[in-house]
């Protein structure tokens, strides 16, 4: 068990180095940040300058160790659209993402498992058919396409529900429907599968033969052991709940780090770049880690290899 | 050749599974609507030039927002209506799936000509080769996608090499960790035992014994990337990281009727569509598929 989770942990390391290498490489391929600042009337001085600075006048490797030690102490480095710190503007995004991701996460539980058990129990029934659709639809629609479809029609045509931003409670329906969307489809087919076969081994049908009530053995029984394939998914599910946010954000306005990503790619801010796409990915393995956690909890199993 | 005669004699060639499951039963089954969506597309795709009515990038300012010809002011030279710059949305919509037919089969290509040369070397030799292979995959499994593969395309530039070999490292990974599976099993086979004492070189092993039994696993994963491929590659076109324009790719074709959306729906709703149903064929074959060749991935979503 610790072995296992130390062994993870240091994945999670070496996972953290390497996207800062990548991250830090590829936002200077990305263009001489100075060009942000300068003009064509500019000096060979102004530039100099600006060099130093900006801390660009040293070589790569030496600027990307100073790069690694402030990040570790939490400092990010200077906004270069903004004028502020980094991570400043991050804290200040944060809560808009998690507020969308959980509400999705949550979305995605509470509609997917309970439709993917009756599926599974009403297997063949109008109900089955009904979900075995809107999984195929949440996992064959483009996320950007299913999002601005939902605006047309609950915003624009029937106006129930507002179209962007995050000033009304209601504000959160549909970026979290359209986010949660996909995953549903992912565990509704997750635990439809896995029910199908946990409804058929032989400790349901013992279970059956001794006279245990039809609900306890799906919902305790039957559900309990069906969802170590879905709690495995929960990893990949939280993971893609931050991918999918930068599109998520990006068509409703949703001000998060997803919108705040794209803002800093295109507008060539390459600090800020480089902060949310670390905690970014900080969040997707520490949710990997977590999941590496409750799974070795709920499967035994895995804990001794 | 002595060895070879010998190796013929001693061990007949890895069994080919593919034939098992295609009995008449399971043909009954076929699923003919998303079959006949697949080869339309890859016909639209391939004929894209000689199928579009007219030029996608030619714009006709007079004909700007016009809704499809079914509607109200519908043109009839403009099956699905125009865009905001006069362009055919039907053509343009023909000559995307150009885009995503090309960008799909390069990725899948490159991304499972890795994966199984990183999967046979991984699953066959072990040891700390295996344990190198897999935290790679790991590794790369733990990284957001989306968002390194927007970083790199913007940080080295939106060409098509470079976003064929993005897609390409995100789908390797899982073509990898099923081929070393695949091959960790295959290689106790006796048969394998029979060609290594028959004096067959390892990569004789690998590609005549070994691969055969991973052809399999390979098509229904490489069928269910079809679709994840194109959801990846259009969702690169709307965040205006894809193929460059005027290049009408679906993902670009939704971002830019998004604007637009309460006047013109059309412009964003076709390309879509286009995809959602492309892609919702290929998961549908690719599930039918995976029943009737390899039932073993079904646990995989």
């Amino acid at each position: 068990m610790q072995r296992f989770l130390i062994r993870r942990a240091l994945i999670a390391i070496a996972i953290l180095l390497i996207v800062s290498v990548i991250i830090f490489a590829m936002s200077r391929a990305a263009g001489d940040p100075r060009h942000v600042f300068l003009d064509d009337y500019a000096t060979e001085e102004d530039w100099e300058h600006l060099s130093a600075g900006l801390g660009l006048d040293k070589p790569y490797y030496q600027q990307y160790f100073i790069f690694l030690g402030e990040a570790v102490r939490g400092n990010l480095g200077v906004s270069i659209q903004q004028g502020r710190p980094v991570m400043e503007v991050i804290w200040e995004r944060l809560p808009a993402t998690f507020q969308l991701g959980l509400t999705s996460f949550c979305f995605s539980v509470i509609i997917g498992f309970p439709l993917g058990v009756l599926s599974a129990v009403r297997r063949g029934t109008v109900l089955d058919t009904f979900a075995k659709g809107m999984a195929l639809i949440g996992q064959s629609a483009p996320v950007f396409w299913l999002g601005l479809m939902l605006m047309f029609f609950f915003a624009v045509t029937l106006d129930v529900l507002p179209p962007y931003g995050r000033q009304q409670t209601t504000s959160i329906v549909l970026p979290a429907v359209t986010l949660g969307w996909f995953f549903v489809a992912a565990n509704l087919r997750l635990i439809r599968s896995a029910m199908l076969d946990v409804l058929d081994s032989e400790y349901i049908k013992l279970a059956r033969a001794k006279g245990v009530p039809p609900r306890t053995i799906i919902w305790k029984h039957g559900l309990r052991n069906a969802l170590i394939p879905a709690i495995t998914y929960a990893g990949v599910t939280l993971g893609g709940l931050v991918t999918g946010s930068v599109v998520v954000e990006t068509v409703f306005a949703w001000p998060g780090l997803g919108q705040l990503a794209i803002q800093s790619l295109f507008g060539n801010d390459y600090p800020l770049l480089q902060g949310v796409v670390i905690v970014f990915t900080l969040m997707y393995v520490m949710a990997s880690l977590m999941v590496d956690v409750l799974y070795s909890y709920v499967d035994p199993r895995i804990r001794y290899t | 050749m002595a060895n070879e005669g010998q190796e013929r004699l001693l061990v007949a060639a890895a069994p080919s599974r593919i034939g098992e499951g295609w009995t008449l039963r399971r043909f009954r089954r076929l699923p003919i609507i998303p079959i006949t969506i697949l080869i339309l597309f890859i016909v639209v795709g391939v004929g894209a030039t000689w199928i579009a009515p007219l030029d996608p990038t030619k714009t006709s300012l007079r004909d700007r927002n016009l809704p499809p010809a079914w509607l109200e002011g519908g043109d009839s030279r403009y099956l699905m209506g125009t865009d905001h710059l006069g362009r055919d949305v039907y053509s343009r919509v023909i000559h995307g799936a150009r885009i995503s037919l090309v960008v799909a089969a390069m990725v899948i290509l490159v991304g499972n000509t890795i994966g199984v040369v990183i999967g046979l070397i991984s699953g066959w030799y072990g040891g700390w080769v295996d344990e190198i292979c897999m935290r790679l995959v790991d590794i790369k499994l733990a990284i957001p996608t989306i968002l390194l593969a927007l970083v790199l395309v913007l940080a080295l530039g939106q060409t098509f090499i470079l976003i064929v070999g993005v897609l390409a490292i995100t789908i390797w990974p899982r073509i990898a960790r099923n081929v070393r599976g695949e091959v960790l099993q295959i290689k106790t086979l006796d048969y394998v035992a029979l060609a290594r004492v028959a004096g067959a070189s390892t990569p004789r092993i690998l590609t005549v014994h070994i691969f055969p039994g991973v052809i399999n696993t390979l098509i229904v994963l490489t069928t269910l990337e079809i679709g994840i491929v194109i959801l990846l590659e259009s969702t690169l076109s709307f965040l205006g990281a894809g193929v460059p324009p005027p290049t009408p790719a679906w993902g670009s074709m939704v971002a830019e009727g998004r604007d637009r959306i309460a006047v013109a729906w059309w412009i964003c709703t076709i390309p879509g569509l286009a995809i959602l149903i492309v892609v919702m064929a290929a998961n549908l074959f690719g599930d039918w598929l995976r029943d009737v060749l390899d039932p073993k991935l079904r646990q995989l979503a």
